[in-house]
């Protein structure tokens, strides 16, 4: 099952290679992964979604709990979460292109963020099954360059992560 | 304030956290470092042959006496070097500190002259590591280091130091913490007492106990509140490799070591077991054997400080995580003012059945190697020196057959006097562990169990003993062959012995331990072994070679059936399964 676990961590140098080198070492794998300093600058906030089983989730987490730099953390997929990516596409336009990509921009609630005679970048955000979607929507064939930002995650409601 | 350097600010914080003793090797990153050591007294520093042998001293030091061992090396192949004992004492959890010499900080990933990324290469294999950027940020980084090292579950912690940084110019004002806070490390302490409650409750049901018992009873300085409750209850108990002494080798309660080379009488009756209570113990690959056919009629109960550790790979019924000291307290209290006693009659059943397998197989009822001919056995040589050295010796180890042997045949009565490498299984660990504990304990018997291979990884140590007057015994189990390679090869690959002999090229270990300034004694006929043995121990001020030429062609047993049996699949002899 396809997890994401959301890390409070030192804003220490080496505390995010810590992690990284935690899961290769440990033949966990890695989905993707986001990571900036939160509102308090001694903290960073990092993202990663992964996948396994329960057992193999609990071995991450508690591999990750054991790091020293690892202030809290929460696996979000545990409760009602919101999940946003952030996705930057550079597609072939032109001709009637034009219009059907713009079509498919608007119906995912995309914008378009820069545009060249030949070419639109289409900013799209949502959970990444929506991107996913959208790429597919959009055609191999016009899509000339993509960018996603990995995902990030809130839990729903009032639970909260912070120290 | 006073003002200090970065150089004596560092010595000052270790005398401040009350290290006495710190084994290195100098370079030129190191240097400041070096200086400030030479301006101080209190602090005494051992010159190495090589860094691996720095950190070994200082990992035997720290299992003999429980404090956190201290290692100073210079950057590049200084830091590299010690790369090898740093994972030692990773892989056995060693509470450990080492500081290395960095290339300045403006020249850092410039590939400098003797840079290599410390902090980079090591993090595999520490519990944290520290790079520091400022020189005030010394006392705090040192105090963190050693609380680190030494809390929950211990392990080296590298404290990278850039050159710059430690410059007699430059001075700061320097306070070493009294207090922490690390709001990232609360290192587990009590264990949940509904959870102790229901292990108690799990524990007095048992018909077929077996305590199974660690590393961490060792660490955690528990041997005496396990040997109570094990009393108390008058449950058998089995140690790990690495938990040999945590309870009294010597009690009839003792099944001996249980895993691969496991006595069968502890094997079979954890495979039979009901309640397997494992007490700082991870639940090894070289204990459980094929984890789906572990111990099928068994509930768990398991403590470990370390969390990651629980259900890892065996699933616990009882999982507590706190130290074991905390955890055993709480639990004989428990079963103090507890009116319920385990089933006696189903007791006293377990205990007959234990015997009859002692009988059949055990490895202490009977000798189970050939004791007629004029070849010396391993397992005697060990049996011997038991005797001579009434049981009392601090014993450390290389890796291989005479590991197992010692392992299996000199009957710990007290934690911390049994000393190897087991996660690793580091060659060349005995001989400078064996100068760690002898430097900590000037008058103690040590004894380095050893064979001609190992003992090659780190002979250069044989120097360091010289200078500053470490006499111990280094008994070397000479089976002319990587005889643990060897058996592999005669029993898995029929006999092609690759590359596990060497063709007459040993040394003559007597004129080398000679070279050195010790002295040497070969032994090679058995009827000669005690004599000859009591000879070299009666020495005490001298470091003595003992060379024992054994019978080439034993093997270790028992051994468990690999990869695909359970623990009680066991080799017995060359010919015989159970
Ligand atoms: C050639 C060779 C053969 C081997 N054969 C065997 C064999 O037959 N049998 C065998 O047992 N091993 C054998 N080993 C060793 C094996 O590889 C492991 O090192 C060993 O089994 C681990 O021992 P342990 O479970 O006691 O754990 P350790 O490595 O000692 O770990 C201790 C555990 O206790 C925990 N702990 C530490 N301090 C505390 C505390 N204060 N409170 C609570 N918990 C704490 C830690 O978190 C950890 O989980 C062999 C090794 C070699 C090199
Ligand atoms: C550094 C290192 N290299 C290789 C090994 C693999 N190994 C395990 S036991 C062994 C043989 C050890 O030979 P010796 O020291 O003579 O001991 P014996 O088994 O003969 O008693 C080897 C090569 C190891 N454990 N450590
Ligand atoms: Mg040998």
């Amino acid at each position: 099952m396809r997890r994401i676990i959301s890390v409070l961590m030192e804003n220490e140098p080496g505390a995010l290679s810590r992690v990284v080198g935690l899961f290769s070492q440990r033949g966990y794998n890695i989905e993707s992964l986001t990571v900036a300093p939160t509102e308090d600058a001694t903290l960073s906030r990092l993202t990663l979604t992964t996948i396994g089983d329960d057992h193999k989730i609990e071995k991450i987490t508690k591999n990750l709990n054991k790091l020293i730099d690892v202030v809290k953390l929460v696996d979000l997929t545990e409760g009602s979460h919101i999940e946003r990516e952030l996705l930057l596409v550079k597609v072939r336009a032109t001709g009637a292109q034009r219009d059907e990509v713009k079509r498919s921009v608007d119906i995912f609630r995309g914008q378009i963020v820069d545009v060249t005679s030949n070419m639109y970048t289409v900013q799209v955000s949502g959970t990444s099954e929506k991107l996913d979607a959208f790429l597919q929507a959009l055609g191999e064939h016009t899509i000339m360059e993509v960018v996603r930002s990995g995902v990030s995650g809130i839990a729903r409601g009032e639970k909260i992560l912070s120290i | 304030m006073e003002l200090l350097s970065g150089g004596d600010m560092l010595v000052r914080a270790l005398q401040d956290e009350g290290v006495d003793l710190i084994f290195g090797y100098p370079g030129g990153s190191a240097l400041h470092i070096y200086d400030a050591i030479f301006r101080q007294k209190s602090i005494k520093h051992l010159l190495v042959r090589h860094e691996q042998g720095a950190t070994h001293s200082a990992d035997g030091y720290a299992r003999a006496t429980g404090k956190t061992g201290v290692v100073l090396v210079t950057s590049g192949p200084g830091a590299t070097n010690a790369i090898t004992g740093i994972a030692t004492a990773y892989m056995d959890s060693i509470p450990m500190v080492v500081i290395s010499g960095q290339v300045p900080s403006d020249k850092i990933g410039e590939d400098a002259f003797q840079e290599t990324d410390m902090v980079g290469c090591s993090r595999p294999i520490v519990k944290h590591s520290f790079l520091v950027k400022n020189a005030e940020e010394i006392p705090e980084i040192v105090k963190k280091a050693f609380y680190i090292a030494s809390t929950g579950r211990p392990g080296p912690v590298v404290i990278d130091v850039p050159k710059d940084i430690t410059n007699p110019v430059d001075r700061f004002p320097y306070q070493y913490p009294d207090k922490l806070r690390m709001r990232s490390y609360t290192p587990a302490g009590k264990g949940h007492t509904g959870q102790i409650r229901k292990a108690v409750a799990l524990l007095l049901s048992a018909k077929r106990p077996v305590i199974y018992a660690g590393g961490g009873v060792v660490q955690g300085d528990a041997a005496d509140l396990l040997t109570e409750l094990a009393q108390r209850l008058n449950y058998p108990v089995t140690n790990t490799l690495m938990g040999l002494g945590a309870y009294p080798g010597t009690d009839k309660r003792f099944l001996g070591m249980l895993g691969m080379h496991g006595t069968f009488e502890a094997n079979t009756a954890m495979h039979h077991a009901d309640v397997i209570f494992a007490v700082g113990a991870r639940f090894d690959d070289r204990v459980t054997n094929t984890p789906s056919k572990f111990c099928p009629g068994a509930k768990v109960i398991h403590i470990d400080v370390d969390p990651a550790s629980i259900s890892k790979t065996i699933t616990a019924d009882v999982p507590i995580v706190g130290t074991v000291q905390s955890v055993l307290t709480e639990m004989l209290e428990m079963l103090k003012a507890s009116k319920e006693m385990p089933d006696q009659s189903a007791i006293v059943d377990w205990w007959r059945q234990i015997d009859d397998w002692r009988e059949r197989h055990g490895l202490y009822t009977a000798p189970r190697y050939r004791t007629d001919g004029d070849m010396i056995m391993p397992q005697e040589v060990i049996s011997a020196v038991h005797q001579i050295t009434k049981g009392d010796a601090y014993v450390t180890s290389d890796v291989g057959q005479h590991q197992m042997f010692a392992a299996q045949y000199y009957l710990f009565d007290k934690p911390r006097r049994w000393i190897n490498s087991g996660g690793l299984g580091t060659m060349g660990f005995g001989l400078p562990a064996a100068l760690g504990v002898k430097a900590a304990y000037p008058d103690a018997e040590v004894v380095c169990v050893t064979g001609e291979g190992s003992i090659q990884m780190c002979i250069q140590e044989l120097s360091t003993a010289t200078q500053y007057n470490l006499p111990v015994k280094i008994l070397c189990l000479n089976n002319q062959a990587l005889g643990m390679v060897k058996q592999w090869q005669e029993m898995q690959y029929e006999g092609r012995l690759s590359n596990s002999v060497y063709e007459d090229s040993l040394p003559d270990f007597i004129k080398l331990a000679e070279a050195y300034g010790h002295l040497g004694m070969k032994i090679e006929h058995r009827d000669e072994l005690h004599g000859k043995l009591e000879e070299a121990f009666a020495i005490k001020d001298r470091t003595v070679f003992i060379d024992v030429y054994v019978d080439p062609a034993e093997h270790v047993y028992p051994m468990q059936v690999m990869p695909t049996g359970s623990m009680r699949d066991m080799w017995l002899s060359k010919t015989e399964r159970t």
